[in-house]
């Protein structure tokens, strides 16, 4: 419940305060983050908790782009009811795509998704949907304008609306993870047979899966193509894909928290070390994935995670033990007894034994 | 029509030759360690750069090519040592996540060193065509170095004692080690080899394309095509299937669905094999005891 408040806090607080004193054009960059950990976070689902590796979600994300821009562009459709289309739109895909997956294991279909990711831009280029996707040249669109009279800038509207989606989004992966489904996408992971053994529709939930992440992905690829107001096929080329397999993989593959850091990790990143050289990102970004892999393979976020118990483990203990004193430091007045317990309390450290026996000792 | 046909059919032979090579390259790894070395164009790119190096700072073609697939073979042992040693026994995940990274950082490192310019690659063949107008110089003497590439490699794995222990290691590692094969090196020799192949197609396959420091994407997924077709576990197979798919592709981009989709047709033929015959044409299927 706690942790519940705190994240609750923090979530309010990381809105309001980039809204109050950020430049127009670092929301800009704060939305991108927000895109890219919804754009993560579909991926999580899919590699991180379901087991199945996907190097090819840029495809999820240029088709919920293209969705959003093709309807805002060609059939004038606001901006927000383009949403919840490129969401169907992108779960059937990622259905479809699932399907073959399923006959697909690890290394089979790591290779394949990252065929897709490679021969996107050929077929958003591809001449007989010129007339829908604009070619090479790509769609531009417009920024949406704050609803309601809202006294708000294009950014400051653009990134509320982007926080706000990507909250309802998160709780329900939240959720997803947590229950009943999330177990079954886990046990899939661990041990598929054992899982199938124990009554888990293993095609079903791997597709459905499948949907999911693709739907996250191409949500946020909508968001993104809506912040940027820019589609292109060079966009969406291989490289989008191996940034989102970059950031969830610093992030950490099973942390749902982790997406917001491997999230800004790609957002950030780039930026900084461009100033050294135009290689530098892509140095910068393998150096990391290789010593996230051997050093750290539980990403940040699952290195974060385990850290927060470990100290808050041993606060609890500390807690105990502090209180423990108090209460034996009130018996004891008597100093044999203190001399008595050492033996048996350093023989039963490990072991939980009531404050009387025990308390003298710390 | 005709002529038209035969012609692609050259052509994609030609082209076929280099994706033979590189797919010839990850069957390697993959028969050793069950890695798939996503990395492998890029290396081979890199090696074609210092290929250029060579011939910039005055060596003749043949010398440059050398020194570069000698340069290639020591950076390729040098990796599998360093890099893919601990992985061993890794799950698939971290795997992949350590080629997609040595990936980024081989690019950077074309870019950087070299810049991102796109350059032109000299040829060692004559300029005019050849066999009857069917195929260039380059074309012509480009397959015939991949298939006599092919052909030393064959020698080499069939026809001697390293190659059969290399065989070996890679067939079943317990066994070869209670003989006296030194697994660990043999695996490490088996990278060199392949990132030295990568290198010869790399310099094979600069000329038609320029180089740059993409230049192996396109061409690393045709080889992946290749080596699924044929069997990833069949080297032979994989070879067929390189110069299978380089045929098919220039015939698909010809009459079929026009230049523009020719990578997708690679996807096209690596979605269908692994539905329709996930070994390859000439692979073993591989049982798995629960």
């Amino acid at each position: 419940m706690r942790t519940f408040w705190i994240t609750a806090l923090l979530v309010l607080l990381g809105t309001i305060w980039p809204l109050a004193g950020f430049s127009n054009y670092h929301l800009f960059q704060l939305t991108l983050v927000v895109v890219y950990a919804i754009a993560i976070l579909g991926q999580a689902l899919l590699t991180g908790f379901n087991g199945q590796i996907s190097l090819g979600h840029g495809a999820f994300y240029a088709i919920g782009a293209y969705t959003t821009a093709i309807l805002m562009s060609t059939w004038n459709v606001p901006y927000w009811a383009t949403l919840p289309i490129s969401a169907v739109v992108c779960a059937i895909v990622g259905f479809l795509v699932g399907l073959p997956a399923l006959r697909l294991e690890g290394l089979y279909l790591a290779l394949t998704t990252f065929a897709l990711a490679v021969a996107v831009p050929q077929v958003l280029k591809y001449k007989l949907f010129e007339d829908w996707t604009g070619g090479v040249q790509g769609l531009v669109i417009d920024k949406p304008e704050a609803p309601f009279g809202l006294p708000l800038s294009p950014d400051q509207w653009l990134y509320l609306f982007t926080v706000g989606i990507a909250v309802v989004l998160y709780i329900i992966a939240w959720n997803i993870v947590r229950g009943r489904v999330g177990r079954a996408m886990m046990a899939i992971r661990d041990h598929a047979m054992a899982a199938e053994a124990m009554g888990i529709n293993l095609p079903m939930v791997k597709t459905s899966t499948f949907a999911l992440s693709a739907m996250y992905t191409g949500l946020a690829g909508s968001l993104g193509a809506i912040a940027v107001q820019f589609v292109a096929p060079d966009s969406f080329g291989v490289f989008v894909s191996i940034f989102l397999f970059v950031g969830l993989v610093v992030g950490g593959v099973a942390s749902i928290g982790g997406t917001l850091i491997g999230a800004a990790f790609i957002e950030f990143v780039p930026n900084l070390s461009d100033l050294v050289s135009k290689a530098a990102p892509g140095a910068v970004y393998g150096v990391i994935l290789i010593a996230v892999m051997f050093l750290m393979p539980a990403g940040a976020g699952g290195f974060l995670y385990s850290m927060g118990r470990k100290l808050s483990r041993s606060r609890s203990a500390q807690t105990d033990t502090s209180e423990q004193a108090e209460e034996t430091a009130a018996v004891s007045h008597d100093p044999m007894s203190g001399m008595m317990s050492m033996p048996a309390s350093a023989a039963f450290v490990e072991r939980p034994v009531t404050s009387e026996s025990t308390g003298q000792n710390d | 029509m005709l002529a038209g046909v035969l012609h692609q059919i050259m052509s994609g032979l030609a082209t076929g030759g280099i994706y033979a090579s590189v797919a010839l390259a990850l069957v390697m790894i993959y028969q050793s360690t069950h890695h798939v070395n996503f990395a492998q164009g890029e290396m081979a790119t890199f090696s074609t750069y210092v290929a250029l190096m060579f011939i910039n700072a005055g060596f003749s073609y043949w010398e440059a090519l050398v020194m570069a697939v000698v340069l290639s073979f020591i950076v390729g042992v040098a990796i599998e040592r360093v890099l893919m040693r601990p992985l061993a026994n890794a799950p698939v995940l971290a795997s992949v996540g350590v080629f997609i990274g040595l990936l980024l950082v081989v690019n950077a490192m074309s870019g950087w060193f070299f810049d991102y310019t796109i350059k032109q690659f000299p040829s060692p063949f004559p300029d005019h065509p050849m066999l009857g107008g069917y195929l260039s110089g380059h074309e012509l003497g480009s397959t015939g170095v991949t298939l006599l590439v092919l052909l030393s490699v064959y020698l080499f794995f069939r026809h001697t004692r390293l190659g059969l222990a290399m065989r070996a290691a890679a067939h079943n590692a317990t066994s070869s080690r209670l003989v006296g094969i030194r697994v660990g090196w043999m695996l490490a020799l088996g990278w060199g080899l392949a990132a030295a192949i990568g290198a010869v197609a790399g310099c094979m396959v600069a000329p038609i394309v320029f180089l740059d420091p993409n230049m192996m994407g396109g061409i690393l997924l045709y080889a992946f095509a290749g080596a699924l077709l044929g069997g990833i576990d069949s080297p032979l197979g994989s070879v067929l299937g390189g110069f299978a798919v380089g045929v098919i592709e220039n015939l698909g981009g010809a009459y079929l669905v026009g230049t523009e989709l020719k990578l997708t047709m690679a996807l096209v033929i690596i979605v269908g094999v692994l539905l329709i015959k996930p070994t390859g044409l000439m692979g073993r299927r591989v049982y798995s005891r629960v």
